[in-house]
């Protein structure tokens, strides 16, 4: 754990009480990095879940949105809430961001919401 | 239809507490049903070129969004093929058998559709998920969870009540709010106190969706559960979620280190009128298996809110524990229910958690109730602070380990003030609030929020828009923490937010120990094989297990006896037999006038014989008290007495408080007359005894005197201290023979 690093690239033990009482600590030393996530990835897919292993493996992309975006991605996926072409459009912005798993739900989601009238009209 | 009142049979069954429970005639059009539903499907699968082009009678074109799911993400299509073609009834026997593995179960269920594994569990009888439960869980270790709320959002009170919950050995506490607004100030306010009370104690504050996530992503709680599943298309979308966006959801949480599971359970979509004609259990095999396929850790299950919507079915209860074991065979953290109350009877509620409670679970409550009915928001709790020392003894009846332990009542005075300490210098310090003294020690008193009068309702409310105005995260929270002197507390929260950088705590089943140990699926995985395998409580927590507060040894009664201790009853010499017809002896015990002093009733000794004494003099007759030294049996200390009695006729009295009345001629275990239940024998009954030795000593023969009715469990009260003032009687047995004995 010692030499485990934050989001930030701040490794984790100069993370103290006296360092966040000197306000030298933001929420993004104490954010997990997305190597974390996919070393989890391989933990979880060698104890008998490939599935949660992806979700970490998604996990990590979205690690490099702001909270933000991440909320309104969320958003975006939520029942009417969006035309098949915004959340290909979505797709495309999250493979700039080189989320590519995400980007690939999002397409997936794209062609059922319209099969399953679940898109925004 | 006649107008004529039952009979008092039925009447007086018809007042009993189960009868306010609900009880549906089953409707399988309207999904109430446990299983076997009209439109239940037959599991099927087809898979061609890689792809799952057919799944449980439907054909890849007729998926609903949950179907495709499911279908595309959820199941391992290299076992699909073999594990679909093995017959119901054998894996079933697969799932009990300890020469099947976990492993192998679960890698197999991992391939299997969801009317697949509905089918095989709905062959597993109530016995058999038991063991189903006891070997198929993620985590060796069980655990519980714990709701934390009251109805005013009190801060200081669910501060002392989140310490309560630690020091009573919960892992998991999750907070809610009657007014919304109020949600950031419950989280810091129950993330302080679980800090007070224990070290790796995980938080959640269970709000909307994105709201929840809001929270997490500023470090004010570690852990989310409601995000919530359902198994038909309608209700999923009625709950303003998709498969997908709960996908992402799930990735959501995990990018920023949050533990997280999904809430599912059977008759949710009954409930909400949309179960398409399926059972319950069918529906939430579909959100169980969505639920491995979107990738989350856990689920938790069982009913939750409509646990009374399965329980009012026939094999409804079986149905919901049925579920949790799906959970655990699709290789997820199983949070098995037993949150919503069920049933108003205590035997049918009992009934309904036994099984999973014996069987262990990664959370036997998914919110046990650890405070008061009235205060919980999420509506009363199967199990509730009324139940803990219930549930404490159940426990140790059973050796089993349902994740709690007693809290010594110094110990949660001490961590309840500690707790109100940390959040009135919190709240001070970020500008969210203030509280009086007097409001902090109604709190730390409380055992409830109706107990407290001086509280600001609308504090909580200001707090909250002040975090989030504000910005306040769990940073500022600590340095609060710390410029306050609550350093140990600090630290703790600070372990938790660095436990987030790790991510060890995201893999399946993961809590923290008490030193900050992950245990989880991967680091204390349940390799149960039969008996002797799988847990064992270590014999610290065995120890814990035994050990309730209540208990009582022969030394504490020993004690408690000699702080009665006085000298108006002692031996003045040698008894003698007397001639004289009006002579009854009192026989006492080898203890009276050493170390026993008060009876079962709570009546002093010398009191019981005095009113002996007394209802003998009314009868003319004179009383003798004389010890018996030689035996502690109580017909053998009326007979010695009896033939000490000039009259033939004597009371025996054991310093318990149990007295008969004896004569000559009879038998050693004959009596003329006998108060057998000494926990209820009064002053006057004493004296009645008196009265009636009289009469017998004079040839009458009197009504005896009726032992007292009590519909009470007194054996269960009075019992273990039975035994151990027996075992002080018979240290006082020696071989002297009967001794006159002065009362004064």
């Amino acid at each position: 754990m010692s030499e485990q690093k934050g989001f930030s690239g701040k490794n984790v033990s100069e993370v103290t009480v006296e360092s966040i009482r000197r306000g030298d600590i933001t929420l993004d030393d104490v954010r997990i990095h997305p190597e974390t996530l996919a070393k989890q990835a391989q933990v979880a897919r060698d104890n008998g879940n490939p599935q949660l292993a992806e979700n970490f493996l998604r996990a990590a992309e979205l690690t490099l949105l702001s909270d933000e975006l991440v909320m309104s991605y969320y958003d975006a996926l939520r029942p009417g809430r969006s035309t098949p072409t915004q959340l290909f459009e979505i797709a495309d912005e999250l493979s700039k961001h080189g989320a590519e798993k995400n980007a690939e739900l999002f397409r997936q989601a794209a062609d059922v919401y319209a099969r399953r009238g679940l898109a925004a009209k | 239809m006649t107008n004529k009142e039952p009979i008092g049979r039925f009447r007086f069954m018809n007042e009993q507490r189960v009868n306010l429970d609900g009880f549906a005639t089953p409707a399988p059009e309207l999904g109430l049903v446990a299983f076997n539903g009209l439109n239940d499907p037959k599991p099927s699968l087809t898979i061609r070129d890689n792809r799952i082009v057919e799944m449980d009678g439907r054909s890849e074109s007729e998926f609903d969004s949950i179907d495709e799911f499911i279908a595309r993400h959820g199941l391992d299509l290299s076992v699909a093929q073999e594990a679909m073609a093995i017959e119901d009834i054998d894996f079933a026997r697969r799932i009990v058998d300890p020469n099947h593995s976990r492993a192998d179960i679960v890698r197999l269920s991992s391939g299997m559709t969801p009317a697949k594994l509905a089918a095989v569990l709905s062959l597993l009888n109530a016995a058999e998920l038991v063991i189903a439960m006891t070997k198929m869980r993620a985590r060796r270790t069980p655990s519980n969870q714990a709701h934390v709320t009251n109805r005013s959002d009190d801060p200081l009170l669910l501060a002392a009540d989140a310490a309560t919950a630690a020091a009573f050995g919960f892992r998991e506490l999750e907070t809610t709010v009657p007014v919304a607004g109020d949600a950031p100030s419950n989280a810091v306010a129950v993330s302080i106190g679980a800090a007070v009370g224990s070290p790796g104690v995980l938080v959640q504050c269970s709000v909307e969706e994105s709201a929840e996530l809001a929270l997490g992503m500023r470090g004010l709680v570690s852990y989310a559960e409601t995000v919530s599943l359902y198994g038909t298309e309608q209700i999923f979308i009625d709950g303003d979620d998709t498969p997908w966006s709960k996908a992402f959801l799930t990735s959501a949480y995990a990018s920023r280190g949050i533990k997280m599971r999904v809430t599912s359970g059977g008759g949710s979509e009954a409930l909400m009128g949309g179960a398409e004609k399926c059972s319950m259990f069918y529906l939430e095999a579909r959100c169980v298996a969505l639920a491995r396929a979107i990738g989350a850790q856990g689920v938790q299950n069982g009913g939750i809110d409509s646990a009374a919507v399965a329980g009012a079915v026939p094999g409804g209860v079986r149905s919901l524990m049925a579920e949790n074991v799906m959970v655990m065979l699709r290789n997820l953290e199983a949070c098995t229910g037993n949150d919503a109350l069920m049933s108003e009877s205590d035997v049918r509620r009992t009934s309904r958690t036994h099984p999973i409670f014996i069987g262990g679970s990664d959370f036997i409550n998914s919110g046990f109730g650890s405070i008061q009915r009235y205060d919980n928001m999420f509506g009363p709790s199967q199990w509730n602070s009324e139940d803990i020392d219930d549930f404490l003894a159940m426990q140790r009846d059973w050796g089993v380990d349902g994740g709690l332990r007693t809290a010594d009542e110094v110990e949660v005075e001490r961590l309840r003030r500690r707790a109100t300490e940390a959040v009135t210098a919190v709240y001070s310090w970020l500008g969210l609030g203030d509280f009086s003294q007097e409001w902090a020690e109604e709190a730390i008193d409380a055992a409830g929020s109706k107990d407290i009068s001086s509280g600001d309702l609308m504090l909580p409310l200001t707090a909250a828009r002040t975090i989030m105005e504000t910005n306040v995260t769990m940073l500022d929270v600590i340095a609060a923490l710390a410029e306050n002197g609550f350093d140990p507390e600090a630290q703790r929260c600070l372990d938790m937010l660095k436990a987030r950088v790790a991510g060890d705590y995201l893999q399946t089943s993961a809590i923290f120990d008490e030193q900050m140990n992950v245990l989880s699926l991967v680091t204390d995985p349940n390799e149960y094989s039969g008996p002797g395998t799988g847990y064992q409580p270590s014999s610290a927590r065995q120890a814990e297990i035994d050990t309730i507060r209540q208990q009582r040894s022969v030394s504490d009664l020993r004690t408690e006896q000699q702080s009665f201790a006085n000298k108006n009853i002692f031996a003045t010499g040698a008894a003698e037999t007397s001639y004289d017809p009006r002579d009854v002896v009192i026989g006492v015990s080898p203890a009276t006038g050493k170390d026993i002093w008060v009876t079962l009733s709570g009546l002093s000794l010398a009191d019981a014989i005095s009113e002996v004494l007394a209802g003998l003099e009314e009868e003319g007759c004179t009383g003798r008290i004389v010890r018996i030294n030689d035996t502690l049996d109580l017909g053998m200390i009326g007979l010695t007495a009896a033939r000490l009695s000039g009259s033939g006729v004597s009371v025996g009295l054991q310093a318990k408080g149990t007295a008969l009345i004896h004569r000559r001629d009879l038998a050693p275990l004959a009596n003329l007359e006998l108060y057998s239940v000494a926990p209820t024998i009064t002053r006057e009954l004493y004296r009645m005894m008196g009265i009636n030795a009289g009469r017998h000593a004079k040839g009458a023969t009197p009504e005896p005197v009726r032992n007292p009715y009590s519909d009470e469990a007194i054996e269960a009260r009075y019992h273990t201290k039975v035994v151990s003032l027996v075992a002080i009687e018979r240290e006082c047995v020696n071989s002297n023979g009967p001794e006159v004995m002065e009362l004064r």
